[in-house]
């Protein structure tokens, strides 16, 4: 097997050879520690700050309220344990946040973590395209309440959330509205002062950057407590030696995204479109995730009577990649959180299939796709004794 | 993550499709829990002549129906009602931890297509066979995880 066809973009992306060229000077030329007081150091200073300039361009924020860290899984710790505890701190009535019943492992594992500690969480319901209700997310406010915290867009369905109205929200009843952006960056319009966003969770990987970076952006005037201490390293909020080449990378890949974001995201939806069409052409499959409101590159489905797992590893021997929401995959007994909360059956959400394209696949990838995935769908059919036609 | 030979029972499963004169035929698992396997069996004179398979569900119930009709053809009903998810694991060259539920669901499909053909003809399958511990709830199954 030697053809490859990378369909999960959404898992993570190739980094993009601009970004490497960037990045690799920053390995074996420009080591210094940024915190070194010599030019060799603040070379690498000079770097990190550059690299805030396109990523807060990208978002609309100004760099100083851009700090890098390891990931986005610690962004949203940092969110959510750092204000949670900054704000207990200082005002113990408010242990109150409000999230979504889709958010990713790294904002519902982290909520729970602070539950155990005595902290109030509510878990917003969605509809069935994978999005908030603005009332019930309204009526869920109370005087307790000190964070609201809603991706922008799902990791797995691509649903995008309403964010500039809850920002509204949030806004009014004078709450920190914080989103997980990390899917959505570079592929939607994010504007934080628009939206109203007080804090936004980033990540280099999923736009053709390397992995082990992420960012979080920290409006003026707000102040989580740090989850890491230490030396002190970014401005005090996250501390650790700075991964220059990585935050070099992170810097050129929001600028390849700012100079080519309308071409590649035109690019993909068209794929995207295609790959639908030509998908939905199977019977009794169903598109996951709002119809038309959603992340271009990211499309998912549902296929009756068959087991996401044996689609993957099916696919997997024709060279292509792509995940699934099956309980088999999840290594737990029930099949993904969001499949559910959108109210698909167990059938369907076992039978679940995302793929996500990027600007590196092509129009004869897609093909390639839709042929591979009806003939592994009739085969896992074939020998499945739930269907029927 | 599997083994040559789970991709290999995975990729060409031996005895698929449903068998046409069955006389014995079981099922167990369920959808909510993602597996669900129905055996087809010919029984003459005791000896299980043909078998063959239909599963819904992960690479390892697949690999785990396929290699379980392969143990079982040509065998008596007796010997077929000794084969043990143990078996049919190690016949694999093993499966992930997480997986082990699927040979357990495969050893109770068998009995379960044994326990049809003695339903079929007066006999309390139970007073045999013992019961089928698959009566719908997952958690049975993945009890057998900590195997």
């Amino acid at each position: 097997m030697n053809k490859l066809v990378y369909a999960d973009n959404a898992a993570t992306t190739k980094v993009s050879e601009s970004v490497l060229n960037a990045m690799l000077p920053y390995f074996s030329e420009n080591y210094g520690n940024a915190s070194s007081l010599y030019p060799h150091g603040q070379n690498s200073k000079k770097a990190i700050n550059a690299a805030r300039v396109p990523i807060a361009q990208l978002i609309n924020a100004d760099p100083s309220e851009i700090f890098f860290t390891g990931s986005g899984t610690e962004s949203d710790n940092m969110v959510i344990r750092g204000v949670l505890n900054s704000v207990a701190a200082k005002n113990k009535g408010r242990n109150h946040v409000i999230t979504t019943k889709i958010e990713h492992p790294a904002i519902l594992r982290t909520c729970e973590a602070m539950a155990k500690q005595g902290f109030e969480i509510t878990y917003l319901n969605v509809d069935s395209n994978g999005v908030i209700s603005l009332e019930e997310l309204e009526n869920a406010i109370t005087e307790k309440t000190a964070l609201i915290s809603i991706m922008a867009a799902n990791n797995e369905i691509g649903s995008i959330q309403p964010l500039k109205e809850i920002g509204e929200i949030a806004k009014k009843h004078n709450v920190l509205f914080h989103t997980d952006a990390v899917q959505a960056l570079g592929h939607m319009h994010i504007d934080v002062q628009e939206m109203n966003i007080s804090l936004m969770s980033l990540s280099a990987h999923k736009i053709h950057g390397p992995k082990g970076v992420g960012a979080i952006y920290i409006k003026k005037n707000v102040f989580p407590d740090p989850i890491i201490t230490g030396g002190g390293q970014e401005r005090n909020r996250r501390s650790g030696t700075e991964n220059v080449p990585g935050i070099v990378g992170f810097g050129q890949a929001a600028q390849d995204m700012i100079d080519h974001m309308e071409e590649d995201n035109a690019h993909t939806a068209k794929l995207s479109k295609r790959l639908m069409e030509g998908l939905l052409e199977i019977k009794k499959s169903v598109l996951t995730g709002h119809p038309t409101n959603r992340l271009p590159g990211t499309c998912s489905f549902a296929f009756e009577a068959i087991e996401g797992e044996s689609m993957i590893l099916m696919l997997g021997m024709k060279g292509i990649c792509a995940s699934t929401g099956s309980a088999c995959s999840t290594g737990s007994l029930d099949p993904s959180h969001v499949l559910m909360a959108i109210g698909l059956t167990h059938q369907n959400a076992h039978g679940s299939l995302r793929l996500s394209i990027s600007k590196y696949t092509t129009e004869e990838d897609v093909e390639y796709i839709i042929e591979s995935v009806k003939e592994v769908v009739a085969k896992l059919r074939a020998m499945s004794p739930v269907w029927h036609e | 993550m599997y083994s040559e030979k789970v991709m290999d029972h995975f990729t060409n499963p031996r005895n698929v499709g449903a068998l046409e004169g069955a006389n014995a035929i079981g099922e167990v698992g369920n959808l909510k829990c993602g597996d669900i396997m129905k055996i087809y069996m010919k029984i003459e004179n005791d000896v299980i002549t043909d078998v063959t398979f239909q599963t819904f569900g992960c690479g390892a119930a697949v690999a785990t129906s396929s290699m379980a009709t392969e143990m079982i053809k040509g065998k008596t009903i007796e010997e077929a009602m000794k084969l043990t998810n143990k078996a049919v694991m190690e016949a694999l060259d093993g499966l992930p931890p997480v997986k082990v539920h699927c040979s357990v669901l495969a050893e109770q499909a068998v009995k379960a297509a044994l326990a049809n053909y003695y339903e079929a003809q007066g006999i309390d399958p139970v007073s045999i066979l013992g019961e089928i511990p698959c009566a719908g709830d997952c958690e049975d199954c993945h009890v057998h995880d900590a195997i």
